[in-house]
């Protein structure tokens, strides 16, 4: 794989990228700007939202355990996953138990995380994307580059061409209603078919049993209710005491993701169909999922297990606007994604991310559970620091300059010699061209010293 | 201000940048200090935050330099910065990076109590304005994010900067958008950054204001070394110079 450098490069080098990030992060940061203003007390209700995930953090056993009791009660099967490998194991089973040919699948994160697709199609189980993003993802054979919008990479000129390249009856018209249309008649028939429904969980009820999800395209409701099987991965973290806790959260999720109230479709599945009921599933699996979580509660990363997964940190990070979410390299991009794909993947791999930021503090701001992304991406940096990853010349950089700026006198020296040589390389006020120092002259004149240093003047003219 | 109240004792913490770049900004700020009427030391034992430390995750070094520069500016009523980034790195930080050491906390949270932005400070505790300070021209202001985010620094260069006669300042698109400076990360990742301060420096000349103002120093090199790399005529300077009367002076990349 390449670096991450090399992918930020080349996403740099990529105009489409660039208006294609730009439309739908530019309008998503202008929506959640009304949204907020229009919310009463936005920030009141962004400490709540962090206190009930703080309390279900630390009592987490407590509260899977009540989850697991009530969805048993409502007739679904819990099962628990440690890795991500054994969840596919899961879900494989669930789905040859039942003799699934092909699964339909709503769009989760986690499933991502835990490499689903991949393990779907090794065991030779079709997957139907119902999800539109997913769905042009899939059609491309990517990976999705933004946890909200799979496809954001990816111009509306770009999905048209390869809808007409990939459906079996494209759009004539050239409008997006008539693609949705033509990804419509692609899809509605297949899903329909399908033997198994696969989805995620924004929220797990603990007092319920009910697992919730947020969609804006009614794609979860159809793939998952028709099939005779729902199968649910989600993280533990996912867990709320209530009903009366989720909606808290439900209200700062759409708002915080798209600057909308509410999603098209919130839905609450409680256990499959019961006698008398209409329609629904025959079975509903729920393979509750921890792949690191517990490990990051306890080694200080217990203030992410708080992220509800709505993208604003990365709608507003000067970094990912440039880049896109591919560079990133992870199932995560942005800012969260920096601090949980070291988690994930390890940081001898990621080693970049966490540093590939200015840490000017915007994702924090817009949080909507106030995670404090830039302390925990310092503690990244802090670790790989300590564990020996950081390059020689950084260690030697930072370790001699601190060891000189721990010597006032010597400093003094050291600083007006900076300031008399860096003078002497400037041409009328600006320095073209810095050696050692490419990585900033490259793109952008340094102005020259002044002259003299300031401790050097303030000296002199206190002594006249 | 009342000759029986007694003066309030300022350290001044000039930041190495100041020091080694652009000194001009240091006099301004003892200038604007004194006309508020505060006694102004400049402590010898001072030399760099230690921010860079900190921001590379070398955490040993860096409470190394927070304890020397607890040192250097114990003892005073207030200690006063012209930068954001170095002012959030000893208020918000110090007392982190030395949390657990009992013989230290106590000291780096006195010491992080009394430390202020600079435009912060003249406003919210000297409640001063300037009076004599003039400078024609049309202006724009960005705002640094460690000051705006980690101490709140948004209304008060713009209350202080307001009082310079002569000053228009008219609004930057984006001014609370980071300008892709962020310490070591320009020269880490300078590609990155350069896609950042290029749309910044797109900004600021969108606004047709010939000088850009900002209340740090790094961030405002970031900007002024883009803009004069692409020929741009805008000139920069740290607010402070304006609001201390010395916006006369050349600006950033100016020669004396």
């Amino acid at each position: 794989m390449t670096g991450f450098k090399t992918r930020a490069d080349a996403a740099l080098a990529d105009p489409v990228l660039k208006l294609a990030v730009e439309r739908t992060a530019g309008t998503a940061e202008a929506k959640r700007a009304l949204a907020v203003e229009a919310f009463p007390d936005f920030e009141r209700a962004r400490d709540r939202a962090a206190a009930i995930k703080d309390h279900v953090i630390t009592h987490l056993g407590h509260y899977l355990e009540r989850f697991e009791a009530n969805a048993i009660a409502a007739g679904a099967q819990v099962h628990w996953a440690r890795t991500a490998d054994e969840a596919c194991r899961i879900v494989i089973g669930i789905c040859k138990a039942a003799g699934a040919r092909t699964v339909a699948r709503s769009k989760s994160m986690l499933g991502e995380e835990i490499g689903l697709p991949h393990a779907l199609a090794e065991a030779g189980i079709g997957r139907i994307e119902t999800d539109l993003a997913e769905h042009i993802i899939q059609l491309a054979d990517e990976r999705p580059s933004h946890i909200i919008w799979p496809a954001m990479h990816k111009t509306r000129e770009q999905v048209s061409a390869l809808f007409r390249a990939k459906h079996r009856a494209p759009h004539e018209e050239e409008s997006i209603a008539a693609m949705a249309e033509s990804a419509r008649r692609e899809l509605r028939s297949r899903m329909l078919g399908a033997d198994v429904g696969i989805s995620g969980a924004n929220f797990l009820i603990a007092d319920t049993g009910a697992v919730c999800t947020v969609t804006n395209e009614g794609n979860a409701e159809l793939s998952l209710v028709p099939p005779r099987v729902h199968v649910v991965t989600a993280g533990i973290e996912k867990i709320v005491p209530s009903m009366g806790h989720a909606i808290p959260l439900l209200r700062l999720l759409a708002r915080s993701a798209t600057g909308a109230a509410l999603t098209q479709y919130t839905t609450f599945y409680t256990g499959p169909k019961r006698p008398g009921d209409r329609d629904g599933p025959e079975e509903m699996h729920i393979v509750l999922v921890d792949n690191g979580r517990t490990a990051m509660r306890e080694e200080g990363l217990a203030e992410m297990l708080r992220c509800i997964r709505c993208g604003a940190c990365m709608n507003h990070c000067v970094v990912f606007r440039q880049i896109g979410g591919h560079a990133y390299g992870g199932t995560y991009p942005g800012p969260m994604g920096a601090v949980l794909t070291p988690a994930l993947d390890g940081l001898e791999r990621s080693r970049d991310l966490p540093h590939a930021c200015t840490l000017n503090g915007k994702c924090q701001e817009v949080c909507p559970v106030r995670i404090p992304l830039p302390t925990l991406l310092r503690g990244w940096r802090e670790r790989s620091w300590r564990e020996g990853l950081e390059p020689v010349s950084a260690r030697w950089g930072v370790g001699l300059w601190a060891s000189i700026a721990r010597r006032p006198r010597l400093y003094r020296v050291v600083a007006a010699l900076a300031a008399g040589s860096l003078r002497l390389l400037g041409n009328r006020g600006w320095i073209a061209r810095l050696p050692l120092g490419g990585g900033w002259t490259r793109h952008r004149d340094m102005p020259r010293p002044e002259g003299r240093t300031f401790m050097a003047q303030y000296r002199k003219e206190k002594r006249r | 201000m009342n000759e029986s109240t007694p003066s309030r004792r300022v350290a001044l913490f000039v930041t190495c940048l100041v020091d080694l770049m652009r000194p001009r900004i240091g006099f301004a700020a003892i200038r604007a200090l004194e006309a508020a009427g505060c006694e102004v030391i400049v402590p010898e034992g001072q030399t760099c935050c230690g921010q860079p430390a900190l921001n590379s995750g070398d955490r040993d070094h860096a409470a190394a330099l927070a304890r020397r520069t607890i040192e250097a500016l114990e003892g005073y009523d207030h200690i006063v910065i012209p930068s954001g980034s170095c002012a959030g790195t000893i208020r918000c930080h110090y007392p982190e990076i030395l949390a657990d050491d009992a013989h230290w906390l106590p000291r780096a949270q006195a010491v992080a109590e009394r430390t202020w932005e600079i435009m912060a400070f003249l406003d919210e505790v000297c409640g001063w304005r300037p009076e004599a300070a003039r400078c024609e021209g049309h202006a724009t202001y960005h705002d640094s994010c460690s000051g705006l985010r980690e101490l709140g620094v948004k209304a008060q260069p713009r209350r202080l900067l307001k009082a310079v006669e002569g000053l228009t300042l008219t609004p930057l698109a984006g001014e609370e958008t980071c300008c892709g400076f962020g310490g070591t990360f320009c020269v880490k990742y300078p590609a990155i950054s350069n896609a950042i301060v290029a749309e910044k420096a797109a900004a600021i000349e969108a606004t047709g204001a010939g000088l850009l103002l900002a209340g740090d120093l790094g961030c405002l090199m970031n900007m002024a070394g883009k803009l004069h790399r692409d020929g741009s005529k805008v000139r920069a300077f740290h607010a402070i110079e304006l609001i201390a009367g010395m916006g006369d002076g050349p600006a950033i990349g100016e020669d004396a």
